[in-house]
């Protein structure tokens, strides 16, 4: 016995290592047939990390107060050494977090993750969403630029349009009667200990839960329920590692490379991941013509502006927006279909998620621009804006597209789904 | 074939990203020359902006003695650039204060550090081009990129005096200055340049690098490809 096994064997009597190792790693039995889909869980964990290191390094050079917050963003830029690589990978990683989400949770969408065994999954996983929406919102906000600050004043105004107890909602969480020093220090809070506490733990139950129940697959069929007689191990299922570890390695350097094409040759993205505006400091003073989020907010962002007040209030708006993120937490129990992947549904349920992916796509496209890029619709149509109408009919599908689930979910023609995955 | 049919959705959804990328604005701007390598450039146009900008502009976040990247001496920069006895190590500061400037010039000049990235290398040269006589300003100027600009045009004893025709929205030189107009489109070029230089320093290491680190990466890749190849042999 070597120095190494006996010093594993001293830990083991001490602490779970080795079972721990083998329950989520060595004898974690993954189906054998993931495909493209399967690399996002793993690189969002990735760039989980990437965040939390890069944000420790700038933590010890930024300065949130609202009177140097926009030059310590700079003088990490110019004179810390690396600096500049440090604050780039910590903002394009801001936006690939969102990008490896979304296609995280389409992939979810297509081959049903979310149902039965997996609602718990899929429900720390709306929790994640919605801590790492908070998470981008209020990190948006420390650089002091101008879209950072109107962005912060126009999004913490949304709570102000709550009947009756909003304006003072408003008020309780900026610290002040408008976005200020007081707002900056709370959200760098919030930004640096409260959510990413939140997202850790997340992240934790998700994994856990998923290794509960185990992983689904392209087929959505449950590989547990066939099982070696002898050993118990699921015919289509293969370990984590080496086999899924070494895999996802290759995604890892595929993604590498995209991230470093953006970090090295187009750190702004034209003005997607860091906008010009927010090249010019905060100023109370000078509202911006067009206050845009960031883009992985437009979608929901369009559809607050695209439902109309009633009377005064932009309520409607305000819930509808905050409606269409939480909606996606129903879905376990909206989807009626007897199967669970997109192979063995039928044209109906194609139909409907191809019209949820267009609306969702072009919801996001408008939420960036002003709306009346496009122009008007004549009189018959009440000089209505054509930006604002097409943002009506998508919003209409996003929302159909959960609420009529239960349905055509159900109506849909589906095929047989084999005993084994197909691979 | 099933994994291509799924890589291409996954690349047209991720194409469509920067597709939307089309910033909106009215004003035709012109192309500003812009080589961060060339440092001759940079180096007249860092003369032309301590001279001429930087009395009410400042660029804080600037260090004089970064200007070694752009080929200049330590003694080059004290003998020709630091002209009221700072150190080389400072950043481009002014002397004017914010209230002073909004006291006497009506609004704070604004620094000038990360002008660019905030308007754009073309937006910087098309405005320091776009100055005309227009009578109805307290400073006797206008501008075509923006419209009743506070600032004065400070270089209009090289440019001279340009005129707006209102109807072909079209500028033309009616009393010349010291320069040419191909010398001053020169002269604007180069301070252009020098501050999409100033704007964000290390960009050109920033590219260099990038293709270091893309050429690890694709050895790794070929590396965790084969790994993964090697491992996944027996599995049908």
């Amino acid at each position: 016995m070597n120095y190494f096994t006996k010093l594993i064997g001293w830990v083991d009597e001490r602490f779970p290592l080795t079972s721990n190792v083998k329950a989520h790693l060595t004898e974690y039995y993954a189906p054998k047939n993931f495909n493209f889909w399967y690399f996002f869980g793993s690189l969002a964990l990735l760039v989980l990390v990437l965040q939390i290191i890069t944000g420790i390094f700038l933590t010890m050079h930024y300065k949130p107060d609202a009177a140097l917050a926009f030059a310590s963003v700079e003088y990490i830029m110019r004179d810390v050494p690396w600096g500049w690589l440090i604050r780039y990978m910590h903002s394009t990683g801001a936006s690939l977090f969102f990008v490896v989400v979304y296609l995280h949770m389409f992939r979810g969408l297509l081959y049903g993750s979310y149902r039965n065994p997996r609602e718990l999954i899929w429900l720390f996983g709306v929790g994640i969403f919605l801590a790492l929406m908070g998470e981008a919102f209020f990190g948006y906000l420390l650089p002091w630029g101008q879209m950072s600050y109107w962005g912060a004043q126009v999004i913490t105004s949304l709570f102000g349009t709550v009947p009756f107890i909003g304006p003072d909602i408003a008020e309780w969480l900026r610290g002040d009667y408008l976005t200020s020093d007081a707002t900056l220090n709370r959200f760098f809070a919030f930004h640096v200990i409260a959510l990413p506490l939140v997202i850790l733990g997340l992240v934790a139950a998700h994994i856990l839960a998923l290794h509960e129940v185990g992983s689904n697959n392209p087929d959505g069929v449950e590989i547990k329920k066939l099982k070696d007689k002898k050993t118990g191990i699921p015919l289509d299922g293969i370990p984590f590692h080496p086999y899924y570890s070494v895999k996802d390695l290759v995604g890892v350097v595929v993604f590498l490379m995209v991230f470093a094409v953006i970090i090295f040759f187009a750190p702004d993205m034209g003005g997607y991941f860091l906008e010009a505006n927010n090249f010019v400091p905060a100023d109370p003073l000078v509202t911006p013509a067009h206050i845009a989020p960031t883009w992985y907010f437009t979608p929901y962002y369009s559809i607050l502006r695209a439902v109309p007040p009633i009377g005064i209030s932009q309520f409607p708006g305000v819930a509808a927006m905050g409606l269409s993120v939480v909606v996606f937490a129903l879905l376990p129990w909206l989807d009626r279909s007897p199967v669970k992947s997109i192979r063995y549904k039928g044209n109906l349920y194609k139909a409907w998620l191809a019209a949820f992916v267009i609306s969702f796509l072009i919801l996001g496209y408008l939420g960036t621009i002003p709306a009346d890029t496009y122009g008007q619709f004549g009189a018959w149509l009440g000089k209505a804006d054509i930006a604002t109408v097409v943002a009506r009919i998508c919003s209409v599908v996003y929302f159909a597209f959960f609420f009529l689930m239960p349905w055509y979910s159900k109506k849909d023609k589906t095929k047989p789904v084999p005993e084994r995955v197909t691979g | 074939m099933k994994t291509i049919n799924h890589l291409k959705k996954a690349l047209l959804i991720l194409s469509f990203l920067p597709s939307l990328a089309f910033a909106t604005e009215g004003i035709q701007l012109d192309k500003a020359p812009i080589d961060v390598s060339d440092h001759g450039s940079l180096q007249r146009g860092a003369r032309t902006f301590v001279n001429y900008c930087l009395n009410c502009h400042s660029a804080n976040y600037m260090r004089y003695n970064r200007l070694l990247e752009i080929g200049l001496t330590e003694k080059q920069i004290k003998d020709n650039l630091l002209l009221a006895g700072e150190k080389v190590g400072e950043t481009m500061k002014v002397a004017i204060t914010k209230k002073d400037a909004i006291k006497w010039l009506g609004a704070a000049p604004p620094d000038l550090s990360v002008e660019v990235r905030a308007r754009g290398a073309d937006w910087v040269y098309t405005y320091m081009r776009g100055f005309y006589r227009d009578s109805t300003r307290p400073t006797g100027w206008n501008n075509t990129v923006f419209d009743k600009v506070g600032m004065p045009h400070v270089l209009y004893e090289l440019q001279g005096e340009q005129t707006l025709n209102h109807e072909t929205h079209e500028l033309k030189l009616t009393k010349p200055g010291r320069l040419s107009i191909e010398e001053y489109d020169t002269l604007i070029g180069d301070l252009t340049n020098f501050m999409a230089y100033m704007a964000e320093p290390v960009k050109q290491q920033r590219n260099q690098l990038g293709w270091f680190v893309l050429l690890f990466l694709g050895v790794l890749l070929v590396l965790t490809y084969k790994l993964k190849k090697a491992y996944w042999k027996d599995i049908h």
